[in-house]
């Protein structure tokens, strides 16, 4: 639509929608501001015209819109009695009478009152120390945490921040409005100034670790994450914070390189298998399966290697194997995943064992659509009897249920498993052979 | 954008000559339009976004008209931004008072969820002003209200505040009868347990699984048994919700299921009528059994759908544990679930919920665990985590147990605005918000675990436990009934101690004479810092069994994973 600027002003001017006005009348109302920033001192202004406090804006003179809706104040209070119903609108308005009575000498109490009303304050004449701490004081007691910030601001301006801080220490609730504050507008230097001063260092280690968030370059954020490395955390979070970097540092490197071999287009995993994110940034258990994923045979020098992970942020066995089986079992790779769990006694014999537990190994496996015979395996494994008869029940490992039956001597279970096979299989021959079988003593 | 929703949804807004609608975010406002208005919470991050927006037009040369609306009201810092950035005098600025959201017959909504975060860790005391503005409001159009009790340090300031607004406003309330007779204001770290349960009546697993915002929720094609998405309104008025949203969801499925054949039963009638009874039935019912079919369907959809999720997620041994951690049993194998659910980096919502769980049933983590387990969680969801868990320290959500007894009374001393540097450094110079837990010995005072013989009966429940399968009558509402009971704190010193809140339990019952009977039985119960539905269920129930109507007034609707976000320092 063009219009010209005369056509706009008629436009609006003449709607027959009074639209909320932008312009600031030309009033006694905008002269006073005016006036208040090139004077710090004034005195009653305003029009006593108006009887509202507001000036009223309107949308559509409608208080709200036009469709019902359930649940209203009106169906509230039909809820509780049978007076009237009661309408509430909040409106839309200029704050209440911002001006309005403005006076020059308020006290602390009188002036926090203000405040707390939203009306315009000069603090500007609370210029000694103790008129400043009293005016805080007032604040504070008030409980309306708006006000105390206000009266901060105003601290915060008009006094050295030595003074500033020395005052707050012993002022909890003011304390942590300011710290609240200096957060919020990321006046990060003089939160750490306050931090040093308090003696809270670990608020301060934590305060400026947090800033790598707002980095979004990894060798920046990972420059950074070095200068956090000397702070004053405790002895746990600076193992943690030095991991961090660690971690980082090596996923550029890793990241680096694949994506020069995913491209180069001569690594077969990578071309089975592109590469669908970046490994920056990633938790260490993400970066972990990366490697097992994709650099699973690399020796432990370098850098990419499940091995050299595992060692350098002493993942624990659990952990390790959880892992490395989910990557392998995901590329299908179960002489890998046969190998996690091989070990040799001391007398050469391979036996399996595993530190999570076969159930889990089992559910893995079978979220990654492995062979039957494989699950079977794994399932027979399981120790505790039952839930290794219910996860060969689950995954119809049927040799396991039939086997398990039989140790049990549970022959009704067996009879109804048999229902569960197909007829004419081997298994279903398999569970006659043993019903009728007379070496067994059958408990039920 | 969603409280505006409720009020005025875009076609509205258009009618009203609003061109086009942004949100507030990082990226600029391409408009051509000559007036933009800004409706924005009184943040900080606001006033920059706008502040670049109006400095890039003055760069660019361009001038326009701006308009910034502060809902529910203007923050001084935010004043002092707009005039650091130089564009006081470019703006101008209204206030829009709008606090009160009705979400249902029974529950107001202030809908301010940053207010958990603010006060309960930040101890930022901006809201409560807006607190004390809500309840003024409520004075005023129903009459003062005769009996308050409220147990927390920012129930108090807020009843205070409140208190002084009434006698600074003078007169609005004087000689109107009262028609809600009691008051009672309640912290959410008064009972962080309950909300961080898993819940299981329907409203709260609504909430749990799809997200209630703002009194809808968005059912997806997997619910809806089309390819569309639905927002649906969920309230009282949906007559198939009403009737099983405080209902075990044991029970809810095979309510529906009866109800679909009751519905059948309806639709088969037609078969029988003749032309004058089947236009009756046309004009009359059909309409009204329409709206209850696409309903029950509805439901029925996110049944299912909630039933696959919870499969899928092994809901049945999740809630075991939380049910051990509840009642303090198997507490090593409940941590070794925890371990393993952090390993296999099932969700790092759901890991942190149940830390916390432990973490406050248990007093704290012992150092072993907490030291692990926090390792553990680095590892698997991302070490910038360190920060969330300093948070949870800070709100006394997870914490690691003190060696030895000695530091509890140093650390009580250190929150009661001490200066001691030397007990600083000893708490690690935390200023503490936070309070020690003693749940088993409250569980205990409170009778909060159920002795049941046999089983316990979900589809006729026999006390405010049922909103947690039997195992675990919700603390916050245990109190409640209690001191509603008593109508005071006499009796329950013990427990207050143990809740750490001595100075914060109040009483005031001054203007009961003018209540009618009808009245006294109406409670507005104020959760400062979110409730849950699950709460809000067992209140009812409580309701019905004492003759009582409670009305609930929350600073928003939370549930456990909103709060496990509030605390999250890194946005996922």
């Amino acid at each position: 639509m063009n219009r010209t600027k005369g056509d706009e002003e008629e436009y609006w001017n003449s709607s027959k929608f009074k639209a909320f006005t932008f312009d600031d009348e030309d009033d006694e109302l905008s002269q006073l501001k005016e006036s208040k920033r090139a004077v710090n001192s004034l005195r009653d202004f305003v029009d006593d015209d108006d009887d509202d406090d507001l000036e009223r804006v309107s949308w559509s003179g409608e208080p709200v819109g036009s469709r019902t809706r359930p649940g209203s104040f009106q169906s509230l209070s039909d809820a509780l009695s049978d007076a009237p119903a009661k309408s509430y609108a909040p409106e839309l308005g200029r704050p209440k009478g911002e001006y309005r009575d403005y006076s020059n000498d308020w006290s602390p109490s009188d002036t926090v009152r203000r405040l707390r009303k939203g009306k315009v304050c000069s603090l500007e004449r609370f210029r000694s120390l103790q008129d400043k701490l009293q005016l805080l004081e007032e604040a504070v007691s008030m409980h309306d945490g708006n006000v105390i910030t206000a009266v901060l601001i105003f601290l915060k301006r008009t006094l050295s921040k030595e003074i500033l801080f020395r005052e707050l220490e012993v002022r909890q609730v003011a304390l942590r409005h300011l710290i609240h504050f200096l957060k919020e507008i990321g006046d990060q230097k003089l939160l750490l100034d306050l931090f040093r001063f308090l003696d809270r260092t670990e608020e301060l280690a934590l305060s400026h670790y947090r800033e790598h968030l707002n980095i979004q370059d990894p060798e920046t954020r990972k420059e950074f994450l070095k200068t956090c490395i000397g702070l004053p955390f405790s002895a746990e979070d600076s193992a943690h914070i030095q991991d961090h970097y660690t971690l980082l540092e090596r996923q550029i490197i890793i990241e680096a390189n694949d994506r020069h071999l995913e491209s180069a287009g001569q690594t077969e995993i990578f071309r089975k298998h592109p590469r669908k994110a970046s490994i920056l940034n990633m938790p260490l258990v993400t970066t972990l399966f990366y490697s097992c994923f994709y650099h699973y045979t690399e020796a432990e020098g370098t850098f990419s290697s499940p091995i050299n992970l595992k060692k350098t942020f002493k993942i624990p066995d659990k952990q390790y194997v959880l892992t490395a089986l989910a990557a392998r079992a995901k590329l299908r790779a179960w002489h890998d995943v046969d190998a996690l769990f091989t070990t040799k006694n001391w007398l050469g014999y391979t036996k399996k064992r595993a530190p999570i537990g076969f159930h889990r190994v089992v559910e893995i496996l079978h979220k990654n659509s492995a062979p039957v015979q494989i699950l079977q395996e794994y399932v027979n494994l399981v120790e505790d009897v039952d839930t290794k008869l219910n996860l060969a029940t689950k995954f119809k490992c049927h040799e396991v249920v039939i086997d398990t039956c039989r140790d049990l001597k549970d022959r009704q279970q067996l009879l109804a498993y048999r229902s569960k096979v197909e007829k004419g299989s081997a298994e279903e021959e398999k569970i006659d052979a043993i019903l009728c079988s007379s070496q067994i003593r059958w408990k039920n | 954008m969603s409280p505006l929703d409720r009020i005025a949804n875009v076609s509205i807004l258009k009618q009203h000559e609003v061109d086009k609608l942004y949100k507030v975010d990082n990226k600029p406002a391409l408009s051509s339009n000559e007036q933009l208005c800004f409706l924005v919470r009184p943040r900080i991050k606001n006033m920059r976004y706008i502040a670049n927006l109006v400095n890039a037009d003055k760069v660019a040369g361009r001038t326009r008209r701006y308009k910034v609306i502060f809902s529910p009201q203007k923050f001084y810092a935010c004043e002092m931004v707009l005039e650091e950035e130089g564009i006081f005098g470019d703006v101008s600025c209204d206030e829009w008072a709008f606090s009160l959201l009705p979400l249902d017959v029974d529950l107001l909504s202030m809908e301010l969820p940053e207010f958990f975060r603010d006060y309960f860790l930040e101890g930022d005391q901006r809201w409560i002003n807006t607190v004390a503005q809500a309840l003024h409001l409520l004075s005023t159009l129903y009459g003062p209200f005769p009996n308050c009790y409220g147990i927390g340090r920012c129930a108090k300031m807020s009843y205070e505040l409140w208190r002084r607004l009434e006698e600074e406003e003078d007169g609005e309330t004087k000689g109107r009868r009262p028609e809600i007779g009691h008051i009672f204001f309640l912290d959410r770290d008064m009972d962080f347990v309950t909300a961080l349960c898993s819940q299981v009546v329907y409203e709260g697993l609504v909430d749990d699984t799809f997200r209630i915002k703002c009194g809808s929720v968005d059912f997806g094609p997997e619910v809806t048994s089309s390819d569309k998405s639905l927002k649906v309104l969920l309230n009282a008025e949906d007559k198939v919700f009403n009737e099983i949203r405080n209902e075990h969801f044991s029970n809810v499925f095979g309510f529906l299921s009866q109800k679909a054949r009751n519905l059948q039963a309806q639709y088969d009638r037609r078969r029988g009528m003749d032309i004058k009874q089947m236009k009756n039935f046309v004009s009359q019912e059909l309409k009204g059994l329409k709206q209850e079919h696409r309903l029950l369907s509805l439901h029925i959809g996110a049944c299912e759908s909630i039933m696959k999720k919870k499969t899928k997620q092994d809901f049945q041994e999740l809630i075991k544990t939380e049910h051990a951690l509840l009642e303090g049993f198997n507490i090593r194998e409940s941590t070794s679930y925890i371990e393993e659910h952090i390993d296999r980096q099932v969700s790092p919502i759901e890991s942190l919920r149940l830390m916390c769980l432990l973490s406050i049933t248990e007093n704290g983590l012992i150092s072993k665990d907490y030291r692990s387990l926090k390792t553990q969680y680095l590892q698997s969801y991302g070490p910038e985590h360190l920060l969330t868990f300093s948070n949870l320290r800070r709100a006394g959500l997870l914490t690691e147990q003190a060696p030895g007894d000695t530091l509890t009374a140093v650390e009580s001393k250190v929150s009661k605005l001490v200066t001691d540097k030397a007990a600083g450094k000893i708490t690690d110079a935390f200023s503490s918000l936070a309070k020690r837990s003693n749940f088993r010995a409250i569980s205990k005072k409170l009778n909060l675990i159920p002795r049941v013989d046999g089983e316990y009966d979900l589809k006729v429940p026999r006390d405010m436990a049922y909103v947690f399968s039997g195992a675990y009558v919700p603390l916050s509402c245990r109190i409640i009934e209690q001191v509603l009971e008593r109508r005071s704190w006499q009796g329950l010193d013990e427990v207050v101690r143990l809740l750490n809140c001595s100075e914060f339990a109040f009483t005031d019952m001054t203007k009961e004479d003018k209540a009618s009977s009808e009245s006294l039985r109406l409670i507005l119960v104020v959760f400062l810092g979110g409730c849950t539905f699950s709460e809000i269920s067992a209140l009812r129930f409580l309701g019905r069994e004492k003759g009582y109507r409670f009305i609930f007034l929350t600073t928003a609707v939370t549930n456990s994973a909103r709060l496990m976000e509030a605390m999250s320092e890194v946005k996922a």
